[in-house]
Formats: structure tokens, C-alpha cells, sequence
């Protein structure tokens, strides 16, 4: 395979397989944005995850439990697609914990209550699997083909997430006044995952052309406004946006201005989490470096006792 | 906009049996009586799933204190998936216990509301694990004892009992696998990988004798085939643990013999922890519905 072919199979909206040739700058590309993807998997099971061995039923807590194992699954999987284009898992982990590659910056706000479980589901949830399902159609074969799995995970943690909050809401009076700030600390920072507005975004032509984004983040926004404004009604809580109106003209929501300096800090490091989500990632690759060196000497015995036997064993 | 045919599948609403780990809404024990079988007391059945399910949901808690601490993604996959078994054990042999009970007590109603005194487990599940080889060293001692008990409790007389032996026979098999597995990687593999895995050993031993001290209700239950009698269950458990700790290359301790146990509501300090954090929310929100 060359450019030519490469550009035909694009062109033909067939998948780009990890042997085929392909540009280095879409190799790059790839494995930046599967690799931010598993951190975020990763980094995203500490806000929920803190909830596990608090959650105030047993069901609850098997959901979430649960729900958190699949993102340490989701992870797995998108390194694993990752590693298919020739990077390495405890590479890019490094370059996590050491600052050097970014992941979604929703995880950097934190969980104050357990009705924040329900609206991670509902929402953050909801803007994650927006931005995703379109990338089951992502022209790198592994990578979409992990997306389609993801994603049907993802919109079951939504439902159950949302199952949570219509249960919540229907419990005291002070659930419904958990549930109703959860909502105003999440909107804004879910509109934000879908990242800066299309006239500042760099890097989404060229995605656009080789086919591993399908929508711009604006287009993507606005289905996740239009989609969670119904959603919000039924629960019975007010976004949090004097702005948000129907427009018949336009056919969509109309939403206020977001607060793109507060998107940029909370990316550049300075979140109200960032600094804590990191450690903890640090020190459990840490604690278990023994663990992992002890495995790696165990399989280099076991391959050298199976040599020496193929030695002892004459033909 | 327009979206893919992909997005519409998402809202198909029926694939939620793919929704394993008995976090599902079907009942794991759909169509099983759950009448008490003939000249069983009430009271002993509710005692004795009470100490099985207090078991599981203590260890539980312990595992789903290393969500995101595991060394690698594959074990904090393992962990996870060990402690929702567990959790979905203990749910239902609480809700079992409730029914025995007859007092309307349900499985949150047990978890939440129970004061330490009143907590029937053995004490190896409550401690904290100073590192992986203590996480490991529990499971082993914990799964080995556990399987042989489960494996029995497939013949009760219970049949709700014997059901969720049954079930649970499949799934703790796995957890057994995993810590011989790990247990053997780590005796085997470096000098310190070997010598934090004898630590952990040694610290967890002295607690397995609890494993095989009999209890009244126990043995009351054994006798009306319905429990399983403790002491029965040394065999299989040491001849398990005498191979794996062989090939792991590390050291068997002397048997140890206890007096009162957790099974009398005997607890350490740690109990008092593992309730404030589960317990918290639960009892700050009365009336609440989750």
C-alpha cells in the first residue's frame, strides 16, 4: 500500500488496517487521540470510583462498581488499539503521569455528592458518547471497531445514570436539592468536553479530511444541547443557562457564551483536580512497579525452564 | 446533522442481559423457593447466611477499596469483577437472611443499619491491606476456604442456600485462579516479590483458624443438612494451599487454633472504619430512595 491507495481507501470510506501504509502525520494523530482517549478512561474511574465503598445501597454500589470496571475495560481496549500502530502501553502511561499527554479535562473537577454519580452518567456520559458514536465510523479499523463497543457500554451507564437521578428526585427534598446542584456544577463543563468552538480549533480540518472525526465540535455540542434540554425537563431541573431558549428559526437550542478561559485553565494543568487525579495514577503505577518486575521474572524463568527442557529432549 | 444508523442502535432497551455481575435487574434466583424447609429454625438460618453474607460483603469492601491502585489494568479488571462476585453473593444471602428472620428487615436494612457488634464475619476480611501480597494472600486463604464451603452448600437442604452455592461454586473457582496465580508470580519471581509475598502469608495464617472453628448455629444447621460443617472443609483447604504455596516456593505455617471469633461478633478496630465510610451516606439521608 502507498499514499495512492491509502488516500483511495479514505476516499472510499474503507477502513486503514494497522499494516497498511499511512502518512506518519496520521499515525501521530492516531495514536495521540486513541492514547488521550485510554488516559481518560482511566483518569475517569477516580471521581466515580471514590463513591464505590460509599454508595448508600447495595445496588448502587454493584452498578457503579461495575460501571467502573467497564471504564478499566475501555482502557484496555484503546491501548490495546493503540499499540497496534507501535506504541507502547507503559509509554504512554509514563507519558501520562508525567504530564506529557492530556486527557479529558471533565475529570478534573471533583465528585461532591453521590448525586454527582447520576449526573456523570447522564451527562458527562451523554456528551462522551455524542462525541464517540460518530468515531465508530473513524477510518482506523481498531479504533472504530473498540468505539462500537464502547459506546453501547457508555449508553448503558447514561440510562443507569439517569435511572439514578428520576430516583432521586422522586426521594426528600433534600435528594431533589442534591440532584438540582450536581446539574450546576456539570453543564458547563460537560458543553466543554466537546472542546473550542470550531474557529479555534486546529486541528479539525485535517482530521475532518482523513476521516477520524465525522462532525465539528460545534455541530457535536449543539446535538448534546438539543438532546439533554428534554432530558432535563423530565427529570425536573433547570440548566443552568438564563440563554438556553428554542429558536424555531434555527430548529435548535440557542445556549450562552461558555467560559472558553476556564476550559484553557482546567487543560493547562490548572483544574480544580489535575494535580490530585495525576498522583494517584502516579502512585498506584508506582506501588505496583514490584508487582509487574516480579511478574517479568517469573515469565523470563518459566521461558528459560521450557528452553532448557527443549534441550534435554532430543528431537 | 445528520448521525449514523449506530446511534440509533444505542437506544435499543434490550440488552441489558448482557449487563453481567449480578447488576442486572433479573433475579439470580428467579423460580427458587423460598419457603423454610421443614424443622429449620428461623432464627439459625438467618445467623448462618448472616455470617456467609457478612463474609462476602466485608471482603468486598476491602477489594473495592483498590479500584484504580491496582498494579496493572488487568488486575484492577480482576479486582473489580472478584469484588462484585462478592458483593452479589452478599446481597443474596442478606436478603435470604432477611427472609429467615421474618422481621422485614431487608439486604440495605443489614448492610446500613447494623452496628459492629452485630456483624458475623471472620475477622481476616476486615483487615487492610498493607500491599498487593496481603490483597493476594487473603484471596487465597479466603477463596481456597470459600469454594470448599460453597461447593458443600450446593446440597442444602436450603434450597435458596443451595442455589447460591451453586452459583457462586463458578465464580469463586476464578477467584481461587487468580491468587494461586499471583501468589506463585510472586514467591517465584524476585528476592522482594518473594519475601513481601511470605509477609503476607504469615500475617493472614494465624486468621484461617477461624475458618474451622464451629459455631452453634453451624453445627445445629449441619446437623439438619442445611450448613456446612466448618471442620469438614480442613482437608480440602490445606491440601490446597500445601500445593500452591509449594510450587510458589514459600513457606506453610504451623495450623493455628482460635477461641471466640468474628462468627460470636468479635471484631477488630478496623470493623469501626469499614462501617463509617460504607455505612456514611446511607444513615445521613433518612428517607432517602437511591
Amino acid at each position: 500500500m502507498n499514499e495512492q491507495a491509502f488516500t483511495a481507501t479514505i476516499d472510499k470510506d474503507q477502513r486503514i488496517e494497522p499494516r497498511d501504509w499511512m502518512p506518519d502525520g496520521y499515525r501521530k494523530t492516531m495514536i495521540r487521540q486513541i492514547a488521550q482517549h485510554a488516559h481518560s478512561e482511566i483518569i475517569g474511574m477516580q471521581p466515580e470510583g471514590a463513591w464505590i465503598t460509599r454508595a448508600p445501597s447495595l445496588r448502587r454500589k454493584a452498578i457503579l462498581l461495575a460501571k467502573v470496571q467497564d471504564e478499566a475495560g475501555h482502557g484496555l481496549y484503546l491501548y490495546s488499539a493503540a499499540e497496534t500502530l507501535g506504541a507502547d502501553r507503559g509509554d504512554l502511561t509514563r507519558r501520562l503521569i508525567e504530564g506529557r499527554q492530556k486527557y479529558s479535562s471533565i475529570f478534573n473537577y471533583p465528585t461532591l455528592t453521590f448525586a454527582d454519580v447520576g449526573v456523570i452518567g447522564w451527562l458527562v456520559d451523554g456528551a462522551a458518547i455524542c462525541n464517540q458514536v460518530p468515531l465508530c465510523r473513524s477510518s482506523f479499523g481498531p479504533y472504530a471497531r473498540a468505539m462500537i463497543r464502547i459506546c453501547k457500554e457508555e449508553s448503558f451507564h447514561q440510562r443507569q445514570g439517569y435511572e439514578l437521578l428520576m430516583t432521586m428526585m422522586r426521594g426528600t427534598e433534600a435528594q431533589r436539592a442534591m440532584v438540582q446542584d450536581a446539574v450546576d456544577r456539570w453543564w458547563w463543563p460537560s458543553l466543554m468536553m466537546f472542546g473550542p468552538p470550531d474557529a479555534e480549533s486546529p486541528n479539525t480540518a485535517q482530521s475532518m479530511a482523513w476521516k477520524i472525526k465525522r462532525h465539528t465540535n460545534d455541530e457535536l455540542r449543539q446535538r448534546f444541547v438539543d438532546m439533554s434540554v428534554p432530558q432535563a425537563e423530565a427529570l425536573g431541573v433547570t440548566l443552568p443557562d438564563p440563554d438556553l431558549r428554542w429558536n424555531a428559526e434555527r430548529e435548535h437550542h440557542d445556549f450562552g457564551e461558555i467560559d472558553w478561559s476556564e476550559l484553557k485553565r482546567v487543560i493547562s494543568g490548572d483544574g480544580p483536580m489535575n494535580a490530585e487525579r495525576l498522583a494517584n495514577r502516579r502512585r498506584a503505577d508506582e506501588d505496583g512497579a514490584w508487582v509487574r518486575e516480579a511478574a517479568a521474572a517469573h515469565a523470563a524463568k518459566r521461558r528459560e525452564a521450557t528452553a532448557r527442557e527443549r534441550q534435554e529432549v532430543p528431537a | 446533522m445528520s448521525f449514523d444508523d449506530a446511534y440509533q442502535a444505542l437506544t435499543d432497551h434490550d440488552d441489558d442481559a448482557r449487563w453481567a455481575y449480578g447488576t442486572g435487574f433479573a433475579d439470580p434466583l428467579a423460580g427458587v423457593p423460598t419457603a423454610l424447609p421443614d424443622g429449620v429454625d428461623g432464627a439459625d438460618l438467618a445467623a448462618y447466611c448472616l455470617m456467609l453474607g457478612d463474609d462476602a460483603l466485608i471482603l468486598s469492601h476491602r477489594l473495592q477499596q483498590w479500584v484504580t491502585r491496582a498494579p496493572e489494568l488487568e488486575d484492577e479488571m480482576a479486582i473489580a469483577n472478584i469484588g462484585l462476585d462478592l458483593l452479589g453473593q452478599a446481597r443474596l444471602l442478606l436478603t435470604r437472611a432477611g427472609e429467615a428472620e421474618g422481621a422485614g428487615r431487608g439486604e440495605d436494612d443489614l448492610a446500613y443499619l447494623r452496628d459492629a457488634p452485630d456483624f458475623r464475619h471472620v475477622r481476616l476480611v476486615e483487615r487492610e491491606d498493607p500491599d498487593f501480597g496481603h490483597l493476594i494472600a487473603r484471596l487465597l486463604v479466603f477463596s481456597t476456604w470459600r469454594l470448599a464451603l460453597l461447593d458443600r452448600l450446593a446440597t442444602s437442604r436450603d434450597p435458596v442456600l443451595a442455589a447460591i452455592g451453586a452459583k457462586g461454586v463458578k465464580e469463586v473457582t476464578y477467584h481461587r485462579e487468580y491468587a494461586a496465580g499471583w501468589t506463585v508470580r510472586l514467591g517465584d519471581g524476585t528476592d522482594l516479590s518473594h519475601r513481601r509475598m511470605q509477609d503476607a502469608i504469615d500475617a493472614v495464617w494465624p486468621l484461617t483458624g477461624e475458618f474451622f472453628a464451629p459455631h452453634d448455629v453451624e453445627l445445629r444447621l449441619a446437623t439438619a443438612g442445611v450448613a456446612v460443617e466448618p471442620a469438614s472443609l480442613r482437608s480440602e483447604f490445606d491440601a490446597v494451599l500445601t500445593e500452591v504455596l509449594h510450587v510458589a516456593t514459600l513457606d506453610q505455617p504451623a495450623p493455628v487454633t482460635v477461641g471466640r471469633t468474628g462468627r460470636d461478633g468479635e471484631h477488630g478496630d478496623e470493623l469501626a472504619a469499614i462501617l463509617a465510610e460504607m455505612q456514611e451516606l446511607a444513615r445521613a439521608t433518612p428517607g432517602g430512595v437511591w
